[in-house]
C-alpha cells in the first residue's frame, strides 16, 4: 500500500549523457495516489514500459526519483521493493503445482509455513484457481496461467502496486472481457494500486479511474476518461484516444472565431494571446460534428464514404488536404458528394504546437 | 478402394532396396555367419552354433572373462564421464556471458575441442602426459607427484577420464547454453519480483527448461562414451595390463590381433545388442519425459470411475479449463 511519487524521473537506455530528444521516458514528475487504478497507455515504443520497468526496478533510471510514500526507493532492487509485475506472457514455474507457484514468493522471503497456506487459500480463493491448486501449472489455460502470475504478486500482504503489462495480450476475446472484470473486482476489494499498461484504449478506458497517456516518451495528459475525451490536452490524445480520433484541422484563430479557407466556425471562448509563430490548429471530435446539406455560411467537405457503426454513422470527409470524420445524421444524404460541417462550438478546442489552449470565457 | 494397380513404383523403391542391403543387411549377416562359425585361417570355416555366444556371457572362459571385463570398465568410464561432464556443462553454460562479444569468444573456445578430430585428442593427451617431455606429466613429476600413465593403472585412468572431459565438456556446454538462451526475459524478471535467490532460479526455470536438451545431451554422451576407442588407444593402448581396454579395443584385440572373426562377430553382435537396448530405453524416456506430466495433472480430477482412458474425451474439455 504505497503512493507513488516519480520526481523528474528519466530513462535513457543509452546512459545518462544521451541527448535528451532519444530519452526513452523523457523526465516526468507525477503521483500515483494510493488504491487508484491507472492505465499508462500509448502507442508501441512510446516509453510506457520502460516507465512500468523503472517503477518495479527492472530498471534504474538514469535520472530522477521514485518515492513509495515519500521513501526514496530508487537504488533499492526489485526484490525490496514490494512490488508485482504481471508480464505480456504468463510466467509460470513449470514443476510446480498451482498451490506451489503461488506459495513460491513468499517461500522465498521465509514465511512460516502455515501463513503461506492460508494467503495461498484465500488467492486461490479471490482468483477461482481453488480447483487447481494441486494440479500442474503448465497444463492450464493462457488466462488461469494470467491468474497466476497475478496471484503471486497478490499472495503477498505487503505488496505496494501491482503492475500489469499488456497482461491480456494472449488471452482469447471472450476471456478478455472475464478476466478485466475480475481484476477491477480485486482492485475494489483489495484496495491495491494498479498500474496497467496497454495500447489498447477500450482496455484503458475501462479498467482505469485514471488514465496516463504516453507518447514519445513523453507523459502528455493523464486524467479521467472523461476527461481525455472531452478535453484533450494534446493533439495526439484526441487522435488516439476515440474512434474514429479527433479531427484536427489547421486553422487561424482570433478572438472567439477560428477560420478554415475563408469559413469562420465560432467558438465558445476567447483566444486573444496565442502564442505567435507556433502551428495553431483546431481539435473537435467528430461527435461534434454534424454534415448537414451544403448551405451558405457552412465549411462544405466532400464525403468519401459514411461508416454504419450500428448505434452512430460517421462520414468520413475531405476538406482540401485534410480528412475528417463526422457524425451523420439517419436519414441523411449528399446529393453531389458535397455536405456542410456544423460544428459545436463548445466542442471546438485549439491547439497551439499540439498543445491545448485554454481561452478566456 | 479403386486403386490403380501399377507395379512400376517397385523400380522407384528398388534402389533404396539395393542400398540397404549392400550397406547394411549384407554386412550384418556376414557378421552374423561368422558368430556361428570358427576359422583357423585359409578361409576353412566350421560349424560352432551358438558356442561363441555361451562362451561371452561366461565369466569363467576367457573370452566372456575379458568381454565382461571390458563392459564393466566401460559402463563405469561412462558413469564417471557423465557424472563429471554433465553438472560441469551446466555450470559452464550458467557462467557464460549472455550478449556482446564475449558471447562469440566463448562459443569459438568451447567449440575447439569438439572440432580435433579424435586421434588427435589421443596424441595430444598422449605428449603432454609424458613424464619426460609432456609439460603435464613433467610438470606433475617436478612437484613431487609421481604420476605416469604408462605404468600406473590409476593415472591411465584420470588421464583417459580427464581427456574425454576436456573434449565432451563443451558439447554439454553448449546444449545447455542453448536451453538456456530460450528462456525469455520475463522468467527472470518475474523471480526477481518474486524474490528467488540465485538457487531457487535455478531450480524453479533453468533446471526445467534445460530438461530436454540435458537428456539429450546425456544420451549422446552416454552413447559416444560407451562405445569410445581412438582416444585411449591412442594413449595408452589398453593398459596398463588391460587396466583401460574398454569394449571396443577388446573387439579389435580378437578380431584384428588375434584374428578370431567368431569371437569377434559374436562380441560385435551383443555389443551392438546392448547399444540398441539403451537407446531405446533412452527415446522412450524421453518421449514419455512430457507425456508423464499430461497424464499425471488429467488424472487428478478423474475421481470418479474411469471406464477406459481411450474412451474419456479429456483433451477435447482442456480448452475450458480455468475459466471458472
Amino acid at each position: 500500500m504505497a503512493r507513488i511519487d516519480l520526481v523528474d524521473l528519466a530513462h535513457s537506455y543509452g546512459g545518462n549523457d544521451a541527448p535528451p530528444e532519444t530519452f526513452a521516458l523523457k523526465p516526468v514528475t507525477m503521483t500515483w495516489r494510493q488504491g487508484g487504478a491507472y492505465a499508462l497507455l500509448g502507442p508501441s515504443g512510446c516509453g510506457k514500459t520502460t516507465l512500468l520497468n523503472v517503477i518495479s526496478g527492472i530498471i534504474t533510471p538514469s535520472r530522477g526519483k521514485i518515492l513509495f510514500d515519500n521513501k526514496d526507493i530508487t537504488p533499492l532492487s526489485t526484490q525490496k521493493r514490494n512490488i508485482a509485475q504481471v508480464f505480456q506472457f504468463p510466467v509460470i514455474y513449470d514443476t510446480m503445482t498451482v498451490g506451489q507457484n503461488l506459495a513460491f514468493p513468499l517461500k522465498n522471503r521465509g514465511v512460516p509455513k502455515a501463513e503461506i497456506d492460508k494467503r495461498v487459500a484465500e488467492i486461490g480463493r479471490l482468483l477461482d484457481l481453488e480447483p487447481y491448486l494441486n494440479r500442474k501449472a503448465t497444463r492450464l489455460t493462457a488466462d488461469a496461467k494470467q491468474k497466476i502470475s497475478l496471484g503471486r504478486g497478490l499472495v503477498r500482504s505487503d505488496v505496494a502496486a501491482v503492475l500489469f503489462d499488456e497482461p491480456l495480450t494472449v488471452i482469447d476475446p471472450e476471456l478478455k472481457w472475464q478476466l478485466r472484470s475480475k481484476l477491477k473486482a480485486l482492485h475494489r476489494e483489495l484496495d491495491l494500486t494498479m498500474i496497467y499498461v496497454t495500447h489498447d484504449q477500450t482496455e484503458a478506458l475501462t479498467f482505469a479511474d485514471t488514465v496516463v497517456v504516453m507518447h514519445d516518451g513523453r507523459v502528455v495528459q493523464s486524467g479521467t476518461p472523461a476527461e481525455l475525451f472531452d478535453k484533450p490536452a494534446h493533439t495526439f490524445v484526441g487522435y488516439f484516444i476515440g474512434s474514429p480520433g479527433m479531427n484536427i484541422l489547421p486553422a487561424e484563430v482570433r478572438g472567439r472565431e477560428a477560420r478554415i479557407g475563408g469559413h469562420v466556425i465560432a467558438l465558445n471562448r476567447a483566444y486573444d494571446n496565442l502564442p505567435s509563430g507556433a502551428k495553431i490548429e483546431i481539435g473537435v471530435r467528430p461527435e461534434f460534428v454534424e454534415v448537414v446539406a451544403p448551405a451558405l455560411g457552412l465549411l462544405t467537405a466532400r464525403i468519401e464514404r459514411i461508416d454504419d457503426l450500428g448505434r452512430i454513422r460517421f462520414a468520413r470527409a475531405r476538406l482540401g488536404d485534410a480528412k475528417l470524420a463526422a457524425r451523420s445524421p439517419a436519414g441523411f444524404t449528399s446529393a453531389d458528394g458535397n455536405a456542410g460541417l456544423k460544428f459545436d462550438p463548445s466542442h471546438v478546442h485549439v491547439y497551439a504546437d499540439s498543445l491545448l489552449v485554454e481561452g478566456a470565457a | 478402394m479403386d486403386k490403380t494397380i501399377n507395379q512400376k513404383a517397385w523400380f522407384l523403391v528398388l534402389p533404396v532396396f539395393l542400398v540397404v542391403a549392400f550397406s547394411a543387411v549384407l554386412p550384418l549377416m556376414t557378421v552374423v555367419n561368422y558368430s556361428m562359425q570358427d576359422t583357423f585361417g585359409n578361409n576353412q570355416f566350421f560349424w560352432n552354433g551358438v558356442g561363441w555366444f555361451k562362451e561371452l556371457l561366461d565369466p569363467s572362459t576367457d573370452l566372456g572373462g575379458r568381454f565382461l571385463a571390458s563392459l564393466g570398465r566401460n559402463l563405469f568410464f561412462s558413469l564417471v564421464i557423465l557424472a563429471i561432464e554433465v553438472p560441469l556443462g551446466i555450470v559452464v553454460a550458467l557462467s557464460m556471458p549472455r550478449e556482446g562479444w564475449t558471447v562469440a569468444a566463448c562459443l569459438i573456445i568451447l567449440a575447439l575441442p569438439l572440432l580435433i578430430p579424435w586421434n588427435v585428442v589421443g596424441t595430444i593427451w598422449q605428449i603432454f602426459g609424458r613424464p619426460d617431455i609432456g609439460l603435464l606429466g613433467y610438470v606433475l613429476n617436478a612437484i613431487g607427484i609421481d604420476y605416469n600413465y604408462v605404468s600406473n593403472e590409476v593415472d591411465a585412468w584420470v588421464t583417459v577420464i580427464v581427456m574425454d572431459v576436456w573434449h565432451w565438456t563443451s558439447l554439454v556446454a553448449l546444449l545447455c547454453y542453448a536451453g538456456l538462451k530460450s528462456i525469455p526475459d520475463a522468467y527472470y524478471q518475474a523471480a526477481q519480483i518474486d524474490g528467488a535467490s540465485r538457487w531457487a532460479v535455478f531450480k524453479a526455470i533453468q533446471l526445467p527448461k534445460m530438461n530436454r536438451v540435458l537428456l539429450i545431451a546425456v544420451l549422446l554422451r552416454f552413447m559416444d562414451s560407451f562405445m569410445i576407442y581412438t582416444e585411449p588407444f591412442v594413449v595408452t593402448g589398453g593398459g596398463p595390463g588391460n587396466s583401460t581396454t574398454f569394449v571396443s579395443i577388446e573387439l579389435v584385440k580378437i578380431a584384428l590381433g588375434q584374428f578370431d572373426l567368431g569371437k569377434a562377430a559374436a562380441l560385435s553382435l551383443v555389443y551392438n545388442l546392448i547399444i540398441l537396448i539403451v537407446c531405446w530405453i533412452f527415446y522412450t524416456v524421453m518421449t514419455n519425459a512430457g507425456v508423464e506430466r499430461k497424464v499425471q495433472v488429467e488424472s487428478k480430477p478423474a475421481v470418479e470411475p474411469k471406464p477406459s482412458a481411450g474412451l474419456v474425451p479429456v483433451p477435447a474439455l482442456k480448452p475450458k479449463e480455468g475459466v471458472a
